[in-house]
């Protein structure tokens, strides 16, 4: 006699699933793709709708996993709320959630037109809130994920920036330091109903954001990807990608302010 | 705005080296909008760089490199056929693509080279004399015009267009993705036998009388022996492995090992290869090479040995080196030992050099292979080798042979047009597509193409 399978033995048996938004970046396409090539189906949410459609056939012709595409727009707050039970509807069962959306503009301009900087605020730090708070709230009702997870999680792509405010950066910075200070408060929460929180601090990466600077530095996006999905699998809670930036921004911040406000960083 | 930075950039034998702007696109329709943008006068699409000379720079112009456009985009089970844009690598499509039984329809001697740049300069392998070139296997591909407009040319639509881009190194616009065909496999091994030729002669003979057996052939060649050892040469020719033959036990047909990259952390100094030096590692290879049957090795060891060690172009130090690859017709042999006596007399060999029977030509204008044999040799860069070097093109034109523009750094424009005559088809149609010469690189400049 067959034995009917249960819809929640169903959803056992089937892969992971991980929502990623932000998905066109190259960083968050590389977490995308390591995820998927650790049996993950892909729900990718973008602003660019096209790319993001290309970056998903992409993923499911390399690994084999499904993927679907969700249209996300960080700015628009309105539209979290719904967006969570869209992903919902599409991959069943969700086991954590990557937030790997960001924007940053030339420090210069944050300063002479507040608008730009409010944007800097609103995508990084606002959407990012408001988006946790969904997804954690989710997440805190079905603590229970699937392999390769130990716990359902939420990773967010903070930024070494966030480490210490330079002239040069520091509104971006800012944004980051408020995100990754959030990110405290809420795995302090968390940690009591069993989920996840990762704050992914990326050094300098080859992307788009540092290719016109010409560093030699900058590491591959592919493999800052591996690090950070291996990061998110065993739970850890703040990872620098890549390692060394742990130690580099160690220094960093030790340098006393009486010294720091003098330098040109 | 694009971001763009102010290079200096080369090829892979890192002679010559050019300053020029060079983009790299995250998102497709960045492409046109860098065209748009006019900031440079010229444009060139590159993909590895991994052309020897000239032919992937664009020196005082727009370079766009094209490796962020790497998305698979569509995989078809039943046909093979795979959809793709430019930039991705013959690498990704090994990674991907043999667990599940499938394999590039052609694999030059390194597998770091995109898509786009495989159908630029019409690539070929060591199954040239079975299957042809890369742009074979190419249903189609979509390429975007100095208009900004994207067009789709197979052989059947618009195929003047597919004929002058198939190796036409970039001179018609920018390759944005192509639909390839892949070919199917049992597993991820080849079956090779060694055959050891004591003289060019009794390597041409082995060839001529039984290549036709193998799907893959290449032969390695002593450049430095002389007189009766003359282009003495070991013959490495290879079958795809049938699941029965890899020894018992083997769980996983379809992986290979996966082995550790090695790396040149840092350009040798000059005098590491020297002809003594040279001279003992082609002994030494000469003669740990025994004759061998059936002999089952991972495809990456046979197809590309030099992927292993990351940076090898640093082996030839700072000044850079050059690669001569040259067809000579099957009628002309005697232009062929004429060819390695010339060299081995020179003190310019190398300890790369290659052998192969090419198969017919196909309809790529300026697609090199054509029948004959195929000679290639590293040349470390010094100035007075550019006088040999014309010489050797000289003589190579006279048997009424012809070089290969992705290893070509030094040929003269009239050596280069006496060699493919059909230079003007590829003018016509470029006059029609670009009329301002917005595509164009250093080599074109050279050659005069465009």
């Amino acid at each position: 006699m067959e034995a009917l399978i249960e819809p929640q033995a169903a959803a056992e048996c089937s892969n992971p699933a991980v929502v990623v938004l932000g998905s066109t970046s190259p960083i968050a396409r590389a977490v995308a793709l390591e995820l998927a090539r650790a049996g993950c189906d892909i729900v990718l949410g973008a602003r660019d709708e096209e790319e993001n459609t290309r970056i998903a056939c992409d993923i499911a012709v390399r690994t084999g996993v499904q993927t679907w595409t969700l249209a996300f727009d960080a700015e628009d707050f309105q539209s979290h709320p719904a967006l969570l039970g869209r992903c919902i509807e599409l991959a069943g069962k969700l086991d954590g959630m990557v937030a790997a959306f960001g924007y940053m503009d030339e420090q210069a301009k944050g300063q002479a037109e507040f608008a730009v900087a409010r944007r800097t605020i609103d995508i990084n730090y606002t959407a990012c809130v408001s988006l946790c708070e969904l997804f954690a709230a989710h997440f805190e009702k079905q603590p229970a994920a699937r392999a390769p997870f130990k716990k359902p999680f939420i990773a967010v792509i903070s930024s070494v920036a966030g480490d210490r405010g330079r002239q040069s950066n520091y509104i971006y910075g800012s944004t980051k330091s408020a995100l990754s200070a959030y990110l405290q408060g809420l795995r302090n929460r968390l940690f009591h109903t069993g989920v996840d929180v990762c704050t992914v601090k990326p050094g300098f990466v080859d992307t788009r954001m540092t290719f016109a600077r010409d560093l030699k530095a900058a590491a591959e996006p592919g493999a800052v990807g591996k690090s950070i999905v291996r990061a998110i699998c065993k739970g850890r809670d703040v990872v620098y990608v890549p390692w060394p930036w742990r130690y580099i921004m160690l220094i960093i911040r030790h340098i006393p302010e009486l010294v720091f406000k003098r330098l040109r960083m | 705005m694009e971001p763009r930075v102010q290079k200096k950039v080369s090829g892979w034998g890192r002679f010559p080296v050019v300053d020029a702007t060079v983009y790299r696109p995250e998102k497709r329709r960045e492409v046109p909008a860098i065209l748009a943008s006019g900031h440079d006068e010229t444009y060139l699409a590159r993909g590895c760089g991994r052309s020897y000379g000239d032919a992937p720079v664009n020196g005082g112009g727009g370079l766009i490199d094209m490796s962020r456009l790497n998305r698979m985009v569509a995989f078809d089970e039943e046909t093979g056929i795979l959809e793709c844009e430019a930039g991705v690598t013959l690498s990704e499509i090994l990674e991907t693509f043999v667990p599940r039984g499938y394999f590039p329809p052609v694999l030059p001697g390194t597998k770091f080279v995109t898509v786009g740049g495989a159908i630029g300069n019409d690539i070929h392998g060591k199954n040239h004399h079975k299957d042809g070139t890369f742009s074979m296997f190419v249903e189609s591909f979509d390429l975007l015009t100095a208009s900004g407009d994207v067009m789709t040319c197979s052989k059947q639509i618009n195929s003047d267009v597919f004929w002058a881009t198939a190796g036409g190194i970039g001179m018609t616009g920018v390759i944005v993705s192509a639909r390839l065909r892949l070919r199917r496999i049992q597993t991820a091994y080849v079956q090779v036998d060694f055959v050891r030729a004591k003289n060019l002669e009794s390597a041409l003979a082995t060839i001529a009388e039984s290549d036709e057996h193998y799907t893959y052939s290449v032969g390695w060649v002593d450049c430095l022996a002389k007189g009766g050892s003359l282009g003495r040469a070991i013959l490495m020719r290879a079958n795809h492995a049938p699941v029965e033959a890899l020894p018992p036990g083997t769980t996983h047909p379809l992986r290979a090992p996966v082995k550790r990259q090695k790396n040149v952390p840092f350009d040798f100094p000059q005098f590491v290869l020297n002809p003594l030096s040279i001279l003992l590692f082609n002994n030494l290879y000469y003669g740990i090479h025994r004759e061998t049957r059936g002999k089952v090795m991972d495809f990456d060891s046979y197809f590309c040995p030099l992927d292993g060690i990351l940076n090898w172009n640093r082996m030839y130090g700072r000044r850079g080196f050059g690669q001569y690859q040259v067809t000579i017709p099957l009628d002309r042999p005697d232009g062929l030992v004429a060819l390695l006596e010339r060299i081995s007399r020179s003190s310019c060999a190398s300890f790369l050099a290659v052998l192969k029977k090419m198969g017919g030509s196909n309809s790529g204008v300026l697609s090199y292979p054509s029948e004959g044999y195929t000679f290639t040799m590293d040349i470390p860069m010094r100035p007075d080798l550019i006088a040999l070097l014309h010489a050797l093109d000289k003589h190579v034109l006279d048997c009424g042979g012809r070089l290969y523009c992705a290893k070509d750094s030094t040929t003269l424009p009239e050596t280069f047009a006496a060699m493919y005559p059909r230079l003007d088809e590829l003018r016509a149609v470029k006059a029609r597509l670009d009329p301002n010469n917005r595509f164009s690189s250093t080599m074109a400049r050279r050659l005069r193409i465009a």
